[in-house]
């Protein structure tokens, strides 16, 4: 009985099911569950909650502790710490988060679009990306990385290409991250160079906890999209990436050699 | 190699690390002959810029000898002298294209940060914040410089270190501020500050044309060397009721023309919005201590222009927009574009119109840098500009300014205490 009312009470606060997703991502995916992308989020933002609570040391951090737990539990098992049939139906169902972003880069649109469409270079600037590998023309496959150094891999097609204008794909079945977007290739104006805006969809964890993580995790990788695009910006316009890693300072502090950059 | 690390709120050290390596293309690794402290390392020092990490390798004006070269860096050779830019720029963007070095758009692996607090990232910076692109600065035995293609300048043979080692930032800080200035005939610019960007804007405020120049300051040293290497009228603020009053009655109610603010973000006065400022940045309330910002508006002549040099981190308040707007000021500032200035000025130097070693009271080695930076932020031992011998040459203070030179210091008396 009181399991009904928690399925229900779940159900209700997962919200925003987008049917016309499930074509886009292939029936079989849309109804699986939990990606490893999802599992891994859990294991991280839960130990983020128990080391903020370490940190901190107060009690309304360390009830964030206490429930941080099913996250892990969720993240190393699987599992939520529940009755399986709850468990089941309140992660049902999947949201798609849409991502925007776009960045104006000094070079004609034509030569933006032969370096994009040469899958193979966007792990130079991709950061989360170790390698693209064409199948045909119109499939590749995608290998990622992601925290704890889960190795993530999916199929990705062509949907549309139009040279020097625009490149769609998705995703397809069988994928461990979901995605569909589309780069467009815009002239900018007053001579300088090209607009590239990504517009990009991705799948996460349907349950109620899922959906909260998904949310604080658009805003990241929203923000991933942004760092990536303009990494691609000073990879073309200066021939490299520019960085710090690897150089050299003094003694860090515990906190400054776990967390960077500042 | 040794180098001069921050470790938290007026805690340098020098510490043994890795000596750098080539990262990218476009790097080179310079081994590096002098080495300065800016009065913007002193807002790092205080802990009062954001952004910074327990173990970063501060400086951003130095000079040395190319050691080593990225495969794509063309134009230098190993062996030659250079001195680097502190602003570090691609040359390829948008900005760099305009000449605006200082707010390159491809320099700053950090860029989303400054995008959060600021809306847009300027280039990366040496020997600065985390929010500046976190490079390891230049107070070392050795620097990695990217865009080596770009950015550094080769030292003409028989220049020396201190006549050049400054258009590695103060020299073009101060020329770009008095450039701000816009300055006509008959031009009056007051500059607030003495300390070595206040000297420089001095100079270039002549060498621009302008007919008087005022220079305010409260400390004795800093204040005869605007006099006498400036040739600037003084005031020192300490010594009189109102700067704004004295200001009125030496150009007959006009106000100067231009108005130049070289001291920034930890600026000391005597009214209550000074002390006001004090107490809110004690509090953490705020970054920045913005008198002098206040003090150039109310002072400005109608139509006239204010200059900002002086570095501000974050928002400032209490500022008189209404006397902005209705006196219809402009406002001209920025990081310095250093790039843009390095090979005119060094032409000046070459020409004999400018001595930039006369700014120099203290050179000392790598080892007496934590000395150093508490003696230049409490203004202690006369000091004006420190220069740093990576090399180990230093250990003596001299007086650039004014020929006389100090027998007491780091190594002879109190300095070891400061010591890592």
């Amino acid at each position: 009985m009181r399991e009904d009312v928690t399925a229900r009470s779940l159900q209700r606060s997962t919200g925003s099911y987008d049917p016309s997703l499930e074509g886009y991502l292939g029936d079989e995916e849309s109804s699986s569950l939990m990606t490893r992308v999802g599992q891994a989020a859990m294991i991280v933002s839960g130990a983020a909650l128990v080391a903020l609570a370490a940190r901190k040391r107060s009690w309304s951090t360390l009830g964030l502790a206490a429930a941080s737990a099913p996250l892990i539990y969720r993240g190393a098992t699987g599992n939520w710490p529940m009755p399986e049939r709850i468990a089941q139906r309140a992660s049902d169902v999947v949201a798609a988060v849409p991502i925007e972003t776009a960045v104006t880069i000094g070079r004609p649109a034509g030569e933006l679009y032969r370096f994009w469409r040469q899958f193979e270079n966007l792990p130079r600037f991709m950061k989360n990306l170790e390698s693209v590998t064409e199948i045909d023309g119109r499939r590749s496959h995608w290998v990622g990385k992601s925290a704890l150094g889960l190795k993530l891999e999916w199929d990705s097609e062509i949907v549309e290409e139009r040279e020097g204008a625009l490149l769609s794909w998705r995703s397809l079945p069988g994928s461990d991250v979901h995605n569909a977007g589309t780069v467009f290739f815009e002239q900018a104006t007053g001579g300088r160079g090209t607009v590239v805006r990504v517009s990009l969809d991705y799948q996460v964890p349907g349950h109620f906890l899922g959906q909260a993580v998904g949310k604080m995790l658009s805003g990241t990788t929203q923000q991933q999209v942004k760092e990536d695009l303009k990494r691609f910006k000073e990879l073309i316009e200066t021939g490299e990436v520019p960085t710090t890693d690897g150089q050299s300072h003094g003694t860090r502090s515990l906190i400054g050699r776990i967390h960077n950059p500042i | 190699m040794k180098a001069v690390c921050w470790n938290g709120k007026t805690d340098m050290r020098v510490e043994t690390v890795p000596d750098p390596e080539i990262l990218n293309p476009r790097d080179a690794i310079v081994k590096i002959t002098s080495t300065a402290i800016c009065g913007s390392d002193l807002h790092l020092y205080d802990g009062y810029v954001p952004t910074l990490k327990k173990g970063d390798i501060l400086g951003h004006e130095f000079m040395g000898e190319v050691v080593e070269l990225g495969r794509e860096v063309r134009n230098l050779s190993i062996g030659d002298r250079v001195v680097v830019p502190f602003t570090i720029a691609c040359g390829n963007c948008f900005f760099c294209k305009k000449e605006l070095w200082s707010l390159c758009d491809n320099s700053n692996p950090n860029s989303w940060i400054a995008e959060k607090m600021m809306g847009h990232s300027p280039s990366g910076l040496f020997g600065y914040t985390h929010m500046m692109g976190g490079y390891a600065g230049g107070q070392a035995e050795y620097a990695r410089v990217p865009f080596a293609d770009v950015g550094p300048l080769k030292v003409p043979d028989g220049m020396s270190d201190d006549q050049v080692l400054f258009l590695s930032d103060i020299f073009p800080t101060g020329y770009m501020a008095a450039e701000n200035c816009q300055i006509e005939p008959g031009d009056t610019v007051a500059i607030w500050g003495c300390g070595p960007v206040g000297q420089f804007a001095i100079q270039s405020a002549w060498m621009l044309g302008a007919e008087r120049v005022i220079a305010i300051d409260r400390f004795p040293e800093r204040l005869l060397l605007a006099q006498t290497w400036g040739r600037a009228e003084i005031i020192d603020y300490e010594e009189v009721d109102s700067v704004l009053d004295v200001l009125n009655d030496m150009t007959g109610g006009f106000g100067p023309d231009a108005c130049l603010d070289a001291v920034g973000m930890e600026a000391h006065g005597t009214t209550f919005d000074a002390k006001l400022d004090k107490t809110k940045q004690n509090l953490k309330l705020t970054f920045d201590r913005a008198h002098v910002l206040r003090e150039v508006i109310m002072a400005c002549r109608k139509g006239g222009t204010v200059s900002l040099a002086g570095v501000y981190a974050g928002f400032v308040d209490k500022v008189p927009m209404g006397a902005a707007i209705n006196k219809g000021l402009t406002f001209k500032m920025g990081q310095t574009h250093v790039h843009r200035y390095m090979r005119p000025l060094l032409e000046r130097i070459q020409n004999g119109e400018i001595d930039p070693s006369r700014v120099i009271t203290h050179r000392l080695g790598l080892d007496d840098a934590p000395w150093g930076y508490r003696t230049f932020r409490d203004k202690e031992d006369d000091c004006i500009k420190i220069v740093l011998k990576p090399d180990g040459n230093g250990h003596f203070h001299a007086h650039g300014g004014n020929g006389h030179s100090h027998s007491h210091g780091p190594n002879g008396g109190n300095g070891q205490e400061y010591d890592a």
